[in-house]
């Protein structure tokens, strides 16, 4: 892509702090989002993906702290603006949707207001026109018969419905990125698909730029433009998603992708990467994969760099597209 | 050519002393600590007294502290209506609080973790009538009772150790209740249960164990609101009668000569405040020691005062 | 998931079985009334001056309905209980209903005066403790509430009393011949409940604002004091209202016996002291029965707000 990126992260370190010492969560991650697309972020729990993904909002709290690095948007380090500002965009041009709907929303208030209460801060709208807006975007998400649902809480709705309701809650006011955190996790595959198509959906009408953090390959193969993989707080991986999911360059890429099950593959066994993520508390001067990796030698000591492959396509491997894990009878 | 070894670096020495041990070991240490201290108090300080608490003596009454004006090093704390030495009151005050507020704790927490026991093993009818007993004694007037109890029966320790317990095994039950259920609900013991594991071993290898910690809490916070509350009860009159010695009658006696003996009714009180203090700090200490999450919260919120400066 | 909303349904169910409760309550209580002044003791004996005789004694246990069989008596006394009647007190000569609804207004005012002491100071510091942990408003909340729960309030009144109206002689020390004679008896009262709100509703809110709803709030945008006000708060309340309802209790059920014989307060529990001093049972039952009796209704009420508060909870 030739067009300025939206969003502009460079060398994000986020760092937790605990009764041991400081334990790195995140390490000088780097990424690109262009307006239009989706970009997703994957790794396994732990990888620090949701950690990056709060700490571009500023929504990094203790024990957690933001270490360094950068997040451009519009001109403007988000990191280095002041909280107020940073309210003013939150909401507004950038919005959040979370992991679990049963608790991202306040119990005891109305889904009416908790919408309502996002268009009076950002916009100019009185209360008529709010409502009006509120019951648009509830029609857009999927809820029906949404005027007479305004006074319900949130209890009362399925968790598929909430996470509609968190949906139609970020984009009240017509953000220009949407990051999605594990959006679909805490629900059933069936509704899953529901959501993910909705984001899709929305997507495309609202020309969204979508950061969207997933552990869940099948959701990333949907809806994913371009993927960037995580491991132990680091990027492993960036690219293309049908380029990568054709031919992944690093190893733990190609482990994920193996180990994911498909339904042309029924006769094959599961596979899965042999061992544990590695202790964060622990500094490395390896790579943090070798110990995992079938394919890792003496030359895997130096933790290698993400470096480029062709326009677009990163990895951080000394044997990228090394074909290091078996076929499986 | 042999694969590399990814050695981790040397983790961190094996703890010694204090961090080897574990959460239940710490509690059981820190309890113990407690239990001795007050027991130490409660015996040793009377002998530390310089006069005889009950000793009268007319000629020399109503002496203030030795720092002030008629003071005089005999009677450090001042003497008195009746010229008795107040800090020799002060000390032996020590003994039957303490006593009775073990007393109590001991007899309420006996009956409270059988109760609580059986509504959380037997479930069912049994859980439920027990609950609403404790739900219906809860809301009866604590104090309006024990003194009703304590009039009729006469007042005296024995009396006040029976009204306070009566009064306070409520909410032993509920805990105890509370952490049998949430053992029982864990699903490893589910399965066990349903695999025909027997309550008893269930009881003994699985829910002793977590009632330990917030049973030590509750009766370190019980004993505090017992030795308050006998104070209470002996200040009205109820209590501890004379020749018995208690801070709670002392400051009653002091009320009288508030005016023109301040030292009379504050000595006891602060001797009160002091002790209940203690023992509350401890509580604290103890929870801290004995819940992980407890120290996690406190951590954090150290951390929070810390980036506020 | 179920999407509907079941709270009209099961309420009035659920009213009745509180009611029951409650009911339950005001029986037990006076029946352990009934039981420790009947059965254990002599309480026609206690009543009498020691040298009386056999036939003094037979006379005002016939007076008091305390000859017969003891079921009979106590079928008589809640026969009585349930129409109000205690029958005169035997140190003021005149019907016990009437001495105590004279003495309850002093008792609700200091409860009440106390609570709003309490809840007015108490929820300011708490969000400021909870906002701004280790600043001054923390420190204060932690100080207020040790001293609430270690010091006893009948220490701390006298200390009050020395400091107020003997040395300084702002205040006066008893009576409650004027207003400024409310202040250092609320005062006392309000201490403990004081710190002990403050404590949970700073505990309450933190943990509020450690939630998920939370951090969604603020990545919507909103200004702290909105989250903290109408989301946060909200949640918070839930417990606290609780609380307050326990505080007041626990102030009706006995701190103001304590209070109210410090500061020589008219109020039921002064009353009651009095009725013991003078070995007034009759007068004593009565207060028992007029206190549990409002603490029931207390607490029924308080479930009801309770409700209102938290849609969620199911009847």
């Amino acid at each position: 892509m030739t067009t300025q990126p939206l969003l502009s992260v460079r060398d994000l370190s986020v760092e937790f702090l605990t009764r041991q010492g400081s334990v790195n969560a995140v390490d000088r991650v780097s990424f690109d989002l262009h307006a239009g697309e989706t970009l997703a972020l994957v790794g396994e729990s732990g990888s620090g993906k949701s950690a990056c993904a709060l700490a571009l909002m500023g929504l990094t709290t203790l024990p957690g702290r933001v270490a360094g690095g950068s997040v451009l948007f519009d001109g403007q380090d988000l990191l280095s603006l002041p909280e107020r500002a940073l309210e003013d965009i939150r909401g507004r041009r950038i919005a959040m949707v979370f992991q679990d709907p049963m608790s991202a929303l306040n119990p005891l208030l109305t889904i009416g207001t908790q919408i309502d209460e996002v268009l009076e801060r950002h916009t100019a709208l009185n209360a008529a026109a709010r409502r009006a807006r509120t019951i648009s975007l509830l029609e857009q998400v999927g809820i029906p018969k949404p005027a007479e649902r305004l006074a319900r809480l949130p209890h009362e709705f399925s968790g598929g419905q909430r996470q509609r309701i968190l949906i139609a809650m970020a984009l009240a006011c017509d953000p220009q990125i949407l990051i999605a955190d594990e959006p679909t996790t805490a629900l059933d595959v069936t509704i899953q698909a529901q959501i993910l198509a909705l984001l899709a959906e929305l997507k495309t009408r609202l020309k969204l730029a979508v950061l969207l953090v997933t552990h869940d390959l099948g959701v990333v193969a949907q809806v994913a433009d371009r993927v960037a993989v995580m491991y132990a707080g680091r990027l492993v991986e960036v690219g293309d998603a049908d380029a990568l999911f054709a031919q992944p360059a690093h190893p733990y890429t190609a482990g994920l992708l193996r180990a994911t099950p498909r339904l042309s593959d029924i006769q094959h066994r599961m596979t899965a990467i042999e061992g544990v993520p590695p202790d964060p508390r622990v500094r490395r001067s390896y790579c943090d994969f070798a110990p995992r990796c079938p394919g890792a030698d003496a030359a895997c000591a130096a933790r290698p760099p993400l470096q480029s492959l062709s326009p677009g396509r990163l990895a951080a491997c000394v044997r990228p597209f090394a074909p290091v894990w078996k076929e499986v009878a | 050519m042999s694969a590399p070894v990814w050695e981790l670096p040397v983790s961190a020495p094996a703890a010694t002393g204090w961090r080897a041990l574990s959460d239940r070991q710490r509690g059981w240490i820190l309890a113990l600590v407690l239990l001795l201290a007050l027991a130490a108090v409660a015996i040793v300080l009377p002998w530390l007294a310089p006069y005889d608490p009950a000793t009268i003596k007319l000629s020399a009454r109503l002496r203030p502290p030795a720092w002030e004006e008629r003071g005089s090093l005999a009677n450090l704390l001042g003497t008195d209506n009746l010229g008795r030495d107040v800090l020799s009151r002060v000390l032996h005050g020590a003994r039957l609080s303490i006593f009775i507020g073990a007393a109590v704790v001991a007899i309420s927490a006996g009956v409270g973790v059988l109760v609580g026991l059986i509504a959380g093993f037997a479930g069912g009818r049994v859980d439920a009538v027990l609950m609403r007993w404790v739900d219906i004694h809860v809301a009866f007037p604590g104090l309006l009772l024990s003194l009703v109890i304590l009039v009729i029966l006469g007042p005296g320790p024995g009396t006040v150790i029976l009204a306070l317990a009566l009064n306070g095994w409520m909410v032993y039950a509920r805990q105890i209740r509370s952490v049998v259920l949430s053992v029982r609900q864990l699903p490893y013991i589910e399965s066990a249960e349903m695999a025909g594991a027997r309550p008893a071993r269930v009881l003994l290898r699985h829910v002793l164990p977590n009632l330990a910690a917030p049973l030590i809490t509750l009766m370190v916070l019980e004993f505090a609101r017992v030795v308050l509350a006998e104070a209470a009860l002996s200040f009205l009159g109820v209590g501890v009668q004379p020749p018995g010695v208690s801070w709670g009658l002392d400051v009653a006696n002091g009320r009288n000569y508030l005016t023109s003996a301040w030292w009379l009714a504050t000595f006891p009180g602060l001797s009160i405040a002091l002790t209940v203090l203690g023992v509350n700090l401890a509580a604290s200490r103890l929870r801290l020691a004995l819940d992980p999450r407890e120290r996690e919260k406190d951590f954090a919120r150290k951390l929070l005062a810390k980036e506020a400066r | 998931m179920s999407p509907t909303n079941q709270a009209g349904r099961g309420l009035p169910r659920f009213l009745l079985g509180r009611f029951l409760q409650g009911l339950l309550v005001v029986v037990g209580v006076t029946t352990i009334v009934f039981v420790v002044t009947r059965l254990i003791g002599d309480p026609v004996q206690a009543m009498l001056p020691v040298d009386a005789s056999a036939e003094d004694r037979a006379v005002l246990a016939r007076a008091l309905g305390m000859d017969g069989p003891i079921w009979l008596q106590y079928v008589h006394y809640l026969r009585d209980i349930a129409s109000f009647q205690f029958g005169d007190s035997l140190w003021q000569h005149r019907p016990a209903v009437d001495i105590v609804l004279e003495r309850l207004s002093g008792t609700l005012t200091l409860c009440l005066g106390a609570l709003a002491v309490a809840v007015l100071l108490g929820v300011p510091l708490a969000i400021a403790a909870a906002l701004k942990p280790g600043q001054w408003a923390d420190r204060i909340s932690v100080l207020l509430s040790l001293s609430g729960l270690s010091l006893p309030q009948f220490w701390l009144g006298l200390l009050l009393i020395l400091l107020f109206a003997v040395t300084l002689n702002w205040l006066p020390s008893s009576g409650s011949d004027t207003a400024a004679s409310a202040v250092l008896p609320i005062v006392t009262l309000a201490l403990p409940a004081l710190g002990r709100i403050a404590m949970m509703l700073r505990s309450a809110l933190i943990d509020e604002l450690n939630s998920q709803y939370v951090r969604t709030a603020r990545a919507k945008g909103l200004r702290s004091r909105r989250i903290v006000l109408v989301h946060a708060l909200r949640n918070a309340a839930v417990p606290t209202v609780a609380l307050l309802g326990w505080e007041f209790a626990a102030m009706l059920a006995g701190h103001t016996v304590v209070v109210e014989t410090v500061f020589a307060w008219p109020g039921l529990g002064q009353t009651a002291v009095q009725a013991i001093e003078r070995q007034d049972l009759v007068l004593l039952q009565a207060v028992v029965f007029f206190i549990a009796f409002l603490i029931v209704i207390l607490n029924f009420c308080l479930d009801i707000v309770y409700r209102l508060l938290d849609r969620r909870i199911a009847v």
